[in-house]
């Protein structure tokens, strides 16, 4: 995974709350075996209407060089699919700033290095003034111009990110951990061992 | 020291806590479907990974397969190969799997529970945010990404925070005409789409102690349509009754032993919840929703709500808010004001992970028996949730009940829930759905979804429109 240190880049306001997994990106885009090429699909029924042809005023295609996406409250409810996060990155979307996020999808983010920013309906009304920002992920500051705000994210998550960490990678060094505890566990839950069939 | 339930599992499954705060947690079990799971098949090869335990898991195909003419195979070039890409990788991971042929096949959130797979007490995960609906046996399940899957594949544990503690507690008994899934549609009203958020759900009272299994099930299943990724319910009688016998549920002693275990599996008296809520389950009726989010729902009595009407809490006009409502309802293409009964319906889908069960068919066509489907009503579709529902529901003549109204009687899947498939809206058609989710496009492009219990769905079919069941009972 790519590391995410110091992101500056465009961005776009998409004024809407609970934007659900399904508009980021729709289901019939989910039947590939490959976590690549999504990007085109991003959005895809704000972006192209019901003839393929592209909607002219929709922010995404006035601005295919977004990096920063802002939105309103709980975003990415609905559906765990991970598409959603792959389709932002295809685009080229790294970032995500909105008050309040759904939990699938915001856990989603930090597997494949986008990061999803918690500010408040406030800061987001000075931001959105702005064509471009900055985020720093080891200061945890969004700047535009002479504004800098901050935002919380627990340290696993952050250091995941600065690092481009696998969790794989992470848990496999605790295996002897996990040996230790399924022995105790299936002495414990007996009937978990295996399942009859 | 008092326990919730929801603290009861999560600590019996904690591998090693790590010092910021997060922790190793282990997985019992793993439902696997075509979807969500061939790129986490493929990050373990191009790793060189193994399966921790291929024991822990289940897998079917149910989001892509046709309802129709099976037996002529998977038109859709796509759909087919991600359901042989999961046939492949089954068969090279000698798992367990329920493929298209097998009887056995359906949803993964209706075969789990149907074979004993789902048991009280234990953790279990799939790519998919409806496991959920397995909080029922008080088991805690939840939804994860392609990534968390190849790291359960991996290592049957994933890194986490434990969330809050949420109990909504649910006084009475529901009166007749009026089901789980009401009460969950009034639940998701009442705390918002995103108000369970960093919580675990528990559903608790004497409301909840009266229902079968199977409205349960749809009541958990939906929890993540309040936001909170796993549902709770304590397993008692009921549970352990639905439970024995089934094919892959312990026997002999050791089913003595897990049901002695099971039965310490309650939130303690006094035990601490960060949120609860008290509910009477006799100030609710039948509820459908309008809009485009499961928040956006009523009781049939109600009326389309008026945009400009919507005030925050403190009294003062809530503009996102109002905002989202107008954009529902120009998608909707519904006026403010208007009734809810009496929306005209274009198609009626009888299915989903919420409401396919072979109870929700019996209520189903307990309204549908004797009526036709109106003419009106271009389609309507009962997708029973297994193969195995499927059969039982055939052995009871449900079937025929649904066929000579009508309805179309279909093969297991998940179908015009999300319209993978061929199943789905035209632009602009309202749609009866006993699915869980009426986001835009969800249904079909342009597709108008109204959730509703079996038996709502059923009335709206022999009437043509929205309608109050328990005027057609």
């Amino acid at each position: 995974m790519e590391k995410f240190t110091i992101l500056t880049g465009q961005i776009a306001y998409l004024k809407l709350s609970n934007i659900d997994t399904d508009m980021i990106i729709p289901k019939q885009y989910l039947k590939t075996i490959k976590r690549t090429g999504l990007g085109k699909y991003l959005f895809a029924e704000m972006r192209y209407d019901r003839n393929e042809e592209i909607i002219e005023d929709f922010i995404l295609n006035q601005q295919p060089d977004t990096k920063i996406l802002i939105a309103g409250e709980n975003f990415g409810c609905g559906s765990s699919r991970e598409h959603a996060p792959w389709a932002l990155l295809d685009f080229g979307i790294k970032a995500v700033i909105a008050p309040s996020f759904a939990d699938i999808f915001y856990n989603n983010c930090f597997k494949n290095g986008i990061l999803p920013i918690k500010l408040s309906q406030d800061d987001i009304q000075t931001l959105i003034h702005y064509s471009d920002l900055t985020i720093n992920l080891e200061e945890q500051t969004v700047k535009a111009n002479k504004h800098t705000f901050y935002f919380a994210l627990d340290e696993h998550r952050k250091t995941v990110l600065l690092n481009g960490l696998d969790d794989i990678e992470k848990v496999l060094e605790y295996k002897s951990n996990i040996s230790a505890f399924e022995k105790k566990h299936f002495e414990k839950f007996p009937w978990l061992i295996g399942s009859k069939s | 020291m008092t326990k919730t339930l929801y603290d009861k599992i999560w600590d019996d499954h904690v591998v090693h806590s790590f010092d910021d705060g997060t922790f190793l947690f282990y997985i019992d079990r793993h439902m696997v479907h075509e979807v969500t799971s061939p790129q986490a098949f493929e990050g373990l090869e191009l790793g060189r990974r193994k399966l921790h335990r291929p024991s822990s898991i289940l897998a079917t195909v149910d989001h892509n397969v046709p309802t129709l003419h099976r037996d002529k195979g998977i038109d859709d070039p796509e759909s087919k190969i991600q359901v042989e890409t999961l046939d492949e990788n089954c068969q090279k991971n000698f798992l367990k799997y329920f493929g298209i042929k097998d009887k056995r096949q359906g949803i993964v959130h209706i075969i789990g529970p149907e074979q004993g797979f789902t048991l009280p007490g234990i953790t279990m995960v799939c790519g998919d945010s409806h496991t959920s609906t397995h909080g029922a046996f008080g088991s805690l399940a939840f939804g994860i990404g392609t990534s968390e899957i190849e790291q359960v594949f991996a290592t049957q544990t994933l890194i986490m925070k434990k969330s809050k503690n949420m109990r909504i507690w649910v006084d009475g008994i529901l009166a007749p005409g009026v089901t789980s899934k009401d009460l969950i549609l009034y639940i998701i009203a009442r705390i918002g789409i995103a108000g369970g958020t960093g919580h675990v759900i528990e559903f608790a009272g004497s409301a909840i102690r009266h229902l079968t299994m199977e409205a349960r099930m749809s009541i958990c299943n939906m929890s993540i349509e309040a936001g909170a990724r796993a549902g709770l319910i304590a397993p008692d009688e009921t549970t352990f009754n639905y439970l024995h016998g089934r094919p892959m549920t312990p026997s002999g002693t050791l089913w003595d032993q897990a049901k002695a275990y099971w039965k310490t599996l309650y939130s303690d008296n006094a035990s601490y919840f960060d949120e609860e809520i008290k509910l009477h389950a006799e100030n609710i009726i039948p509820y459908v929703t309008w809009g485009t989010n499961p928040e956006m729902g009523g009781p049939i009595t109600d009326r389309v709500p008026d945009p400009e009407s919507i005030l925050d809490l403190d009294g003062k006009p809530d503009f996102v808010k109002q905002a989202s409502v107008a954009r529902a309802l120009d998608y909707m293409g519904l006026k403010p004001g208007t009734p809810l009964e009496g929306i005209k319906i274009d198609q009626v889908f009888i299915g989903s992970c919420t409401n396919s069960r072979i109870e929700d068919l019996r209520a189903a066509a307990s309204i549908v028996k004797g009526h036709k489907v109106a003419t009106s009503v271009k389609r309507a579709l009962v997708v029973p949730g297994s193969g195995l529902v499927k059969e039982a529901a055939e052995q009871e003549g449900l079937d025929q009940i649904f066929k000579e109204a009508g309805f179309e009687w279909r093969e297991p899947g998940c179908s015009m829930c999300l319209a993978m498939n061929a199943d789905r809206l035209e632009p602009g058609e309202h749609c009866a759905t006993t699915s869980n989710r009426n986001f835009e496009g969800r249904q079909g492009r342009g597709g108008r979804s109204h959730l509703m219990s079996p038996i709502m769905a059923a009335a709206a079919a022999i009437t043509g429109h929205i309608i109050d069941v328990r005027k057609v009972m």
